[in-house]
């Protein structure tokens, strides 16, 4: 309530105290200097993509995407993400549950190990798993024994993605749902919820925005994730490239038209990614404002 | 603390959550600790006093503490902007702060390579003044500046938007300037903040891979860096090599996580003390 007031506040027109605000030509400098920042860092660069991709014309661009290999790649890409995200979804939910609402001793160390993978470089991250399940590997003898392949091949992929996707989900509700307490949850249960109904009826419709945004995000994560994927894909054509690596390829064979037609369906996935988050905060907006 | 939650599912939760990590991604970094020490102190110290090695380093280190030093800078503008003032196209630039997030490394690099190589956007504008971006270490600079750039607004926004105008008040009114009253009473209670989005724009510029092969030419001593290194002795198999450059940046990614832990945790504490 006192942020909603507040937020009506600090939007009304204020007459201006000597002093207090900055003078108009500093506000606009600020504002100038912040805007020509995003767009040479981030506006031009989206543009590029597009102007790149449609340089050769629209038969080009649609030729490079309707290729067979391009499909094959968005069909590893969607297996992936579809594997990974439910997975990590699950897992960020259950450890979510187990930090918000209950106390216990090395909560700080287990909120760390979440981060892990955020600090780790990527290449590292593939490189854990050659060393797991490559040929030199203590697993190898026995993984070529039964004819199981990991490394440079689709199973290798996955457990790549996962590594690198661990937080997303988990980093997004877990400050949602230590704000929300669990009052909530403790009068269900005394009012006879059992199990999964507490969760299912009391904790999900309070995180369900923030929720989608982690999953999203996780999602926009797994299908773009390059450095990890391409340490443990061996990068056979058509067997084991995603999207991205397939991006590569073709921008290595000067395919530069092809390379940023790939790239522009990866950028549209990332903006809409970004719309989603901004539903999100304008449906939490409004929550805010009818509590 | 002993009494019991009424709360169901603690045991199930907790249990599947560290048996997971445990499994995906405690297990698998440890086994680089492992494999380091099965090579000798010699072997271990050879690859890494290895010039191309600590050229790496260096390259990867300085790269990425100048980008979050830009990021650092501008990521306060930008912050304090979108939260201070109104101005059109505010709620876009603020969605389009996010981007580096959501979009894949790779296609930030091939972009970035294209409008700063030599025919490029910029990269042309730059050209006659003298001034090579794409395959020079500048070009790194770029790429990771690029990266880094959610990271220093999205930590510093949120803090802006809590200062209480009351204390920048009580400075004007006791006879400061504006200037002054930022930088005695705003920018302090920023420090924090700003400290850790320039922890983990740092962290994040010195792992990073997809964003930086493509713009920065990959040549050895000059612009190559440490996670591309890894890369190359993959490919030549030498996984002792890579195994050991690795435990070299792991150790210090643990370091900066520690870092950004205990700046979170005094930030907490200093909130939860106000409050």
């Amino acid at each position: 309530m006192a942020g909603v007031v507040r937020y009506h506040a600090t939007t009304k027109k204020q007459t201006r105290e000597k002093h207090i605000d900055e003078s108009l030509v500093v506000r606009w400098t600020l504002i100038s200097i912040a805007v020509l920042f995003i767009t040479i860092m981030i506006i031009l660069p989206l543009t590029v993509v597009m102007t790149e991709a449609l340089k050769k014309g629209a038969s080009v661009y649609f030729a490079a995407i309707a290729h067979e290999d391009a499909m094959s790649a968005l069909r590893l890409t969607l297996i992936t993400a579809f594997i990974a995200v439910p997975l990590n979804t699950v897992f960020g939910v259950l450890v979510a549950w187990a930090i918000s609402k209950f106390k216990f001793r090395r909560k700080q160390l287990l909120l760390t190990l979440i981060d892990l993978p955020f600090a780790v470089s990527p290449v590292i991250a593939g490189l854990v798993f050659v060393l797991m399940f490559g040929a030199q590997s203590y697993l190898g003898p026995w993984l070529s024994e039964h004819d199981i392949k990991i490394i440079f091949a689709v199973p290798g992929i996955i457990i790549a993605t996962l590594f690198i996707t661990v937080p997303f989900v988990a980093r997004e509700i877990i400050p949602l749902m230590q704000q929300q307490g669990i009052t909530e949850e403790e009068a269900a249960v005394s009012l006879g919820a059992k199990g999964f109904q507490v969760f299912w009826r009391v904790t999900l419709p309070n995180i369900k925005w923030g929720l989608l945004y982690g999953i999203i995000l996780c999602n926009a994560r797994a299908m773009g994730e390059f450095g990890a994927v391409s340490v443990v894909s061996g990068h056979i054509r058509g067997r084991t490239n995603t999207l991205p690596l397939h991006v590569e390829i073709l921008y290595n064979e000067y395919q530069f038209s092809a390379a940023f037609a790939i790239a522009s369906l990866l950028m549209v996935l990332a903006i809409i990614t970004l719309i989603v988050k901004a539903i999100v905060e304008w449906r939490e907006e409004v929550q805010n404002i009818h509590l | 603390m002993s009494k019991r939650s009424i709360i169901p599912g603690f045991r199930l939760s907790i249990g599947i959550s560290v048996f997971y990590l445990s499994i995906l991604v405690l297990i698998p970094l440890s086994i680089i600790f492992i494999k380091s020490f099965e090579l000798s102190l010699a072997q271990f110290w050879d690859t890494i006093i290895n010039p191309r090695v600590l050229a790496s380093y260096r390259i990867s280190f300085v790269t990425a503490f100048c980008a979050a030093i830009i990021n650092t800078v501008f990521g306060l503008i930008v912050a304090w902007v979108l939260v201070r003032y109104q101005f059109p196209g505010k709620k876009i630039i603020d969605a389009l702060v996010d981007i580096p997030f959501a979009l894949p490394t790779a296609v930030a690099g091939i972009a970035l390579t294209a409008l700063y190589a030599k025919n490029g956007w910029i990269g042309s504008l730059l050209e006659p003044l003298g001034i090579k971006v794409a395959y020079s270490p500048l070009g790194i600079i770029v790429a990771l500046t690029f990266i880094g750039i959610p990271f220093v607004v999205r930590t510093v926004q949120p803090v802006i938007e809590d200062l209480e105008k009351e204390m920048e008040e009580a400075a004007v009114m006791l006879g400061a300037y504006r200037l002054r009253t930022f930088l005695r009473v705003v920018l302090p209670t920023l420090y924090p903040a700003l400290l850790t989005g320039f922890t983990l724009a740092f962290a994040r510029g010195i792992g990073e891979y997809g964003s930086v092969v493509f713009i920065s030419g990959n040549m050895p001593l000059v612009t190559e860096i440490s996670p591309l290194l890894i890369m190359t002795k993959l490919e030549q198999y030498d996984y002792a090599g890579a195994t050991a450059i690795a435990a070299v940046m792991l150790i210090v990614s643990f370091l900066l996580l520690l870092l950004i832990n205990l700046l979170q945790w005094s930030m907490n504490r200093r909130m939860t003390a106000n409050s």
